[in-house]
This record gives C-alpha cells, sequence and structure tokens, in this order.
C-alpha cells in the first residue's frame, strides 16, 4: 500500500496530470517512433531531434496508465539538451533500473530515479519502460 | 459462516490470502486434479501408444479414458474429440484445415464484435487468404448477439458462423442453439467458442447440433495446455492434419503417408500427457458435483456483487445485465492497470487489459477495463473483500489526484 503510494505520489502524476513536451509536430526532421504494449493497449509515440549528436527537443504523444504516460513526460525532460551518447547511456541504465537489472548507480537519471519504485511492482515495468524503449530505437534509427 | 462445500478442495484457497476473481482467465486447479497430474509424473511419465511395458499401457489408457470422458460430459463419441492446445489451437485447426479448404471468394464467415481474438483471428485469416468476406453480427444496444440481429446478416452465401457461447468480458450468453439451427438452413458450418461455457453450464452438442465446438481445459479446473476441439465425424474425416509428425501416421513411404483416422490424425507428436490425464480428473470433479447448484451460487454472488458496486460513485460498469459471473468496470479516471495494481496489493486477483478481446474495448469507446470473475468456490466474504477493496481504491486514486 505505501509502496503504491510512494510509486504515485512523486513525479510520477505531476507528470501524468501536466504532462511536458507533449503533442507530435508535423516535422520531417524529428525521428519518430511508435510502441505499442499489446497487453494493456498503452500506445506511445516518441519525437526526438537530434543536431550535431546532441537532443535538440523530445515529444510525445499517446495514451496508457499513468506510469507509461508520466515516464515518456519524463523521458523528454530527462533527454533534452543531452547529447547522443549521455542519452544513450541514461536511457540504458533506466531499463535495467526499472526492469530490477543490474544498473550504474553512479549515472544520474535526474527525476527518472522516482521510477525505481516500479520494481516492486513487476507487472508494471512494462509500462514504465515503452518510452524509453521507443526513444532507443529513435537513437538507433537516427 | 457461510458454508460453502468445494472451498476445502482448492490449496490455493485454503493455504493463501487471496480472494481469487480471476477464474475467466484461469480457474484454481482442485486437489484432485494435482494429484492426477503429479501421478503420470511421479509414477508414469511414459509415452502413450508406443510402449508395451505397465507404465506406458497404463498412461495410454488414462489419456483414452480422459477423451471417453471428454465425450461423455458434452453428450459426444470419442471418435469426435480431438486433444489440443487449448481452445486456440482448437479454433485454429478448424480454420486453417477446413477453413482454407472449404472457403472460396464471395463466401462469407459470420463473426462477432464479442469474440475472442482466438475465436476471430482464425477466421480473419482464412477471409483474407481465401477472398472471403468476414461480416459481423450487429450487437445490440448493451453488447449482445440477438437472433434478429444474426438473421440480419444471415444469407446464401454464408459459410462459416463463428461464435462465443459466451462472452468472455461481458458474460452474456448467445443464443447459440437458435443461431445453429438458423445457419444450418443455410447450410452453414458452426464452430462455437465454449471456452467460457463450459465452466458455467451443462453443454450438450447433440442438443445444440453445433458443427465444432472448442474449449480449453485450465479454465475448467484442470491443467494448461490442453483443450479440446469436438468436431462431427463427417467433418473430422474429410479435413486433412495441419501438423504431420509421430504418431498421427499409418503407413510412411519414401515419397507418401497415410494418416491414422480422426481423432489421431490431429494429435502429432507427444501430445501433453499429463495435462491431458488431469483435465480427465477435472471432469470427474464436475461429474461429481452438481453445475447448475454451483452456477446459481455463482448467479447470486454476482448480483449482490454488482448492487453494492453499483452505489458505489465513480465506477462504471460496462455488462449491467450480464447473466453470468462477470463484472467488467473501471474507476471513473484511472485507467485498468493503475487501478489492477491497488486490487493486486491488496490480495484482490482481477483481470486488467483488454481480456484479448479488442473488438469488446473498440465497442464500448474504452482503452481498456478491469474485470472480475465470481466462480463457485468464492464466497460472499470474498465480494466484501472486493467490494470494499473497490470503495477504498475509488478514495486512493481520489487523494493521489488522479
Amino acid at each position: 500500500m505505501e509502496n503504491l503510494e510512494n510509486l504515485y505520489r512523486e513525479v510520477i502524476l505531476e507528470h501524468y496530470k501536466n504532462p511536458r513536451n507533449k503533442g507530435l509536430l508535423p516535422d520531417p526532421s524529428y525521428v519518430t517512433v511508435h510502441i505499442k504494449n499489446p497487453s494493456c493497449g498503452d500506445d506511445i509515440t516518441i519525437q526526438t531531434k537530434i543536431k550535431d549528436n546532441q537532443i535538440v527537443d523530445c515529444r510525445h504523444e499517446g495514451k496508457g496508465c499513468s506510469i507509461c504516460c508520466s515516464s515518456a513526460s519524463v523521458l523528454t525532460e530527462t533527454m533534452i539538451g543531452k547529447s547522443t551518447d549521455k542519452a544513450k547511456i541514461i536511457a540504458d541504465n533506466y531499463l535495467k533500473m526499472v526492469a530490477n537489472k543490474i544498473y550504474d548507480e553512479k549515472i544520474d537519471l535526474e527525476e527518472a530515479e522516482v521510477y525505481i519504485g516500479v520494481r516492486q511492482f513487476p507487472a508494471r515495468v512494462k509500462c514504465a519502460s515503452i518510452a524509453w524503449q521507443a526513444f532507443m530505437q529513435a537513437l538507433a534509427k537516427k | 459462516m457461510e458454508q460453502n462445500i468445494w472451498r476445502a478442495d482448492f490449496p490455493q484457497i485454503t493455504e493463501k490470502d487471496m480472494i481469487y476473481l480471476d477464474s475467466a482467465a484461469s480457474s484454481l486447479k482442485p486437489n484432485s486434479v494435482i494429484m492426477a497430474v503429479t501421478h503420470y509424473d511421479h509414477d508414469l511419465s511414459a509415452n502413450i501408444h508406443r510402449g508395451v511395458y505397465k507404465e506406458a499401457y497404463e498412461a495410454t489408457f488414462l489419456y483414452e479414458e480422459t477423451r471417453e470422458k471428454v465425450a461423455r460430459f458434452i453428450n459426444a463419441i470419442p471418435e469426435e474429440i480431438v486433444f489440443t492446445r487449448g481452445a486456440t489451437a482448437a479454433l485454429n485447426l478448424v480454420a486453417l484445415s477446413y477453413g482454407l479448404k472449404n472457403i472460396h471468394p464471395g463466401d462469407e464467415i459470420i463473426v462477432s464484435e464479442l469474440e475472442h481474438h482466438s475465436s476471430l483471428l482464425p477466421w480473419q485469416n482464412v477471409a483474407l487468404k481465401t477472398g472471403a468476406k468476414l461480416v459481423y453480427v450487429p450487437l445490440d444496444s448493451e453488447g449482445r448477439i440477438t437472433i434478429a440481429n444474426f438473421e440480419s446478416v444471415l444469407s446464401d452465401h454464408t459459410k462459416v458462423v463463428a461464435l462465443t457461447y459466451i462472452s468472455n468480458v461481458l458474460g452474456y450468453i448467445t443464443p447459440i442453439a437458435e443461431i445453429i439451427t438458423l445457419a444450418h438452413a443455410k447450410k452453414a458450418i458452426t464452430v462455437i467458442d465454449a471456452a467460457q461455457a463450459i465452466e458455467h453450464m451443462p453443454v450438450d452438442v447433440k442438443t445444440l447440433k453445433c458443427d465444432f465446438l472448442a474449449f480449453s481445459g485450465h479454465k475448467m479446473l484442470g491443467p494448461t495446455g490442453i483443450g479440446i476441439l469436438y468436431g462431427k465425424q463427417e467433418y473430422l474425416e474429410i479435413m486433412e492434419p495441419i501438423e504431420v509428425g509421430g504418431d498421427m501416421n499409418d503407413n510412411v513411404n519414401k515419397y507418401d503417408a497415410e494418416w491414422k483416422d480422426s481423432p489421431y490424425k490431429f494429435e502429432a507428436g507427444t501430445m501433453p500427457i499429463a495435462s491431458a490425464i488431469g483435465l480427465g480428473t477435472a471432469i470427474d470433479y464436475w461429474q461429481e458435483h452438481n453445475i447448475m447448484a454451483m452456477e446459481d451460487h455463482v448467479r447470486r454472488l454476482r448480483k449482490y456483487t454488482y448492487t453494492q458496486i453499483k452505489k458505489i460513485p465513480g465506477i462504471t460498469i460496462y455488462n449491467p445485465t450480464s447473466e453470468t459471473g462477470l463484472i467488467a468496470f473501471n474507476i471513473d479516471g484511472v485507467h485498468a492497470h493503475d487501478a489492477s495494481s491497488y486490487f493486486a496489493e491488496h490480495n484482490v486477483c482481477l483481470r486488467a487489459g483488454h481480456h484479448c478481446a479488442q473488438l469488446v474495448m473498440k465497442w464500448l469507446n474504452i482503452e481498456a477495463c478491469l474485470r472480475a470473475s465470481l466462480f463457485f468456490y468464492n464466497t460472499f466474504a470474498d465480494c466484501d473483500r472486493f467490494i470494499d477493496a473497490t470503495k477504498n481504491a475509488v478514495k486512493f486514486f481520489h487523494k493521489m489526484g488522479f
């Protein structure tokens, strides 16, 4: 019970209610990746604009549960302004962290750190991962 | 203290603090089924239809005895009973074998938006591959398949009618006997998904006169990995196997081979023997108890729970008039997966998501919902825990600012 409250309390609900960088742009200079979680219908699209190996902009759109939608919003805030190398390291660590795998705790995940609470809810790991997986795919596509 | 004569047979209920309201996804298993599976693995472990030693003989005997038990249970003969991996594999077998060979461009296949993906997708695939047309029975305002709406799409082009007996999301019972009669008048074959029906009502294939009927073992107290396809002999005989290999053949030459008679030609390779034997024991359980008394109990539980849940502000129920044990609902403003984590934290096991029935979600115009499914081993105390959890969940999500 406390686990659930803690999970929702901090950043997650704030971003769920007030998502940042939401809405896609009809701009071909963005790399667009769409991912669905077929088991629950979460459906997220991530747009990333990369210039000179920097993430200049990152946007999201989609529908799903609070963990899924908020993690997309947190992703965009975390990534804007990062170098692609740094972004890749952060996203990789984040995905390992939520999946309860070994990750480098020295890497600063900023606000995304709170999603460590998802480890208490293994059934929700997918929800916390899909936006970040879409972002990883966007980096690979580029 | 209310009495529930069945409850003590289920170790997961007696040994854990768990309110199990997800039996429509998979039922709990009684001790007798667990013992039967263990007996095979522990004492027999031999393959069937092959060895002549004692263990192999007993394994073969129990496997074939299950076929006879299933046949008696649904009023068929053993030759009409094919073991499959589950209802999904059974429905795919009909579509891939009978469907691909006998359906032609311009033919029509009737399905509905209530179908589980396992009843819909095999026929969507046949339609795409053969050029046949997939035709949907319009659902009425509650989301039900009605005889009148079925008649509105039935035509001289109808070749297959593939419908669910009971919806796995809304719990509505399809007037399937009448529909089968109407379909046969147009010489269409009928393929019934009975995965949600077999554990809630007596099913008699001779009374229904259906051509095919499929169900899974694990929703009717049996193990996973085993299911049943019932097919009329005249159809099973003309159908080609979709898998070939060990055990299903009669005579193998360098360039051709002959198959055993049905049902054996459809059971290639080593089948899930332990699961089949476990299913036989599950059927014993049904035969030893009164399914109508069990279902009466389920309906009383459902009525009580529905009445209480309906009173809670902030809850939407999607199947108010459902006659079986399902309650499909959402907490307003809360995604089903957020809500289900709350229930899980309180040891209330519900299903959340689209329930392998995306067309139902689209028809309801929602992304996902929660489903509580009541079964005979549930009690009014279970329902009270669920009702309290629902009230508290509404408060919790309200407090969190959802």
